[in-house]
């Protein structure tokens, strides 16, 4: 086993420079250390100029998501040993713009995510007295693998839909549409359907399917994109069909 | 908003916005076989039109459909033909491994597990070819 690996970062400073570079740092190569753990080496002790986002070390912010090796990944869950003897390449992640080394603007994603309204929505909220919302836990089933998304924007950076068009509302947003449409307690779907439905929502996606390979929650938005575009056209063929439908 | 010609202050970011190469596509299995999905409707669309010409000139008569065998038998016909074939099996293969993820069943309360539906439409693929076998070699 190597005690060394070599991690090329690029770097990207604004101030000064009109385009991207790499950067060669060498780190310990620990049979427990994750990628962040090296960057977080080389911010401590070698560099401290270099910028990246990360939080909490555990899979759940969804913050450190990098290109690693030309791959999407989470580089808290991604450990330097795998890619021992190295070097290894950490980007930003793809199909953003970069503001500084592998900082990427993830404003368009926000603003995509808001877009498709994820929370419930109720037509009117019962009463209190009525007590809460409940579930069977089938009912629960039937969403639970979309409320696993972190946000962490891997999918967006897969997708090479998003990457031509980046009017594409994109994976996850729709994922996470799918994830209280299919909420028994939501009453929702007729206004995420506004969205979701146009040109740059459901029907940009070409199920190239690679969103779901690069999840590291196994949320499957290229599933959650199938599913909806399947119930869009039966709905639509409904309102044909029975136009008072609905209404 | 603030565009990249902007010069970089503090606290106004200078975008570095990276181009897609025209050939992503060839980068990796998984981006060319889809290139190669998207590819295979154009010769989804060739074989409904040869399909249509033979039931076509079935209907015409006993000469029409001669015409239409000796035609077939062109080399360059059985040439296109034949890459038709891989692309039509691909498109096929490639859906059916796809179909359980747009698909969900539920069966008695239960979701049926992805491999059942992908071997359901393995399943409707050897009857319908059984079948056509069937009437051709009768």
């Amino acid at each position: 086993m190597v005690d060394r690996i070599t991690v090329e970062v690029a770097r990207y400073r604004p101030e000064k420079e009109a385009e991207p570079s790499f950067q060669a740092y060498e780190v310990p190569c620990r049979k427990d250390w994750v990628i962040l753990d090296g960057l977080n080496h080389i911010k401590d002790h070698l560099d401290g100029t270099l910028s990246y986002r990360w939080s909490c070390r555990m899979g759940v912010c969804g913050s450190c998501g990098m290109t690693v090796n030309g791959e999407p990944k989470l580089t808290c869950a991604t450990f330097l040993a795998d890619y021992a003897p190295g070097p290894l390449r950490v980007e930003p992640l793809r199909n953003f713009p970069i503001i500084r080394d592998v900082i990427v603007d993830i404003d368009d994603f926000m603003q995509k995510l808001s877009a498709v309204k994820p929370w419930l929505i109720r037509d009117a909220e019962k009463p209190l007295a009525e007590g809460e919302y409940r579930q069977t836990p089938a009912q629960l089933d039937e969403y639970k693998q979309f409320s696993m998304c972190i946000n962490c924007m891997l999918c967006y950076s897969a997708c090479p839909v998003y990457g031509l068009d980046p009017e594409f509302i994109g994976p996850a947003a729709i994922a996470l549409a799918q994830r209280y449409n299919l909420d028994s307690r939501d009453q929702g779907a007729r206004q995420r359907d506004e969205v979701l439905s146009k040109h740059e929502g459901i029907w940009s996606c070409t199920f190239v399917g690679e969103c779901t390979k690069v999840c590291p929650k196994h949320v499957d938005p290229a599933g959650a994109i199938q599913r909806y575009k399947l119930s869009s056209a039966m709905g639509s063929v409904k309102d044909f069909l029975m136009p008072w439908r609905g209404k | 908003m603030s565009t990249e010609r902007n010069r970089y202050t503090e606290f106004r970011p200078r975008w570095y916005r990276p181009k897609m190469s025209t050939w992503w596509w060839l980068k990796r299995w998984s981006s060319l076989a889809f290139i190669l999905r998207e590819l295979s409707s154009i010769f989804i669309a060739w074989f409904i039109y040869f399909f249509l010409r033979l039931v076509h000139a079935l209907g015409r008569g006993d000469a029409a459909y001669r015409e239409f065998l000796a035609w077939a038998a062109s080399p360059g016909i059985v040439v296109l033909n034949g890459i038709t074939f891989a692309f039509v099996l691909f498109h096929a293969v490639t859906w059916f491994n796809l179909a359980p993820q747009a698909m969900v069943v539920h069966l008695g309360g239960k979701r049926l597990p992805g491999a059942l539906i992908a071997g359901a439409n393995y399943a409707a693929w050897v009857v319908a070819t059984a079948l056509v076998l069937w009437i051709v070699s009768r």
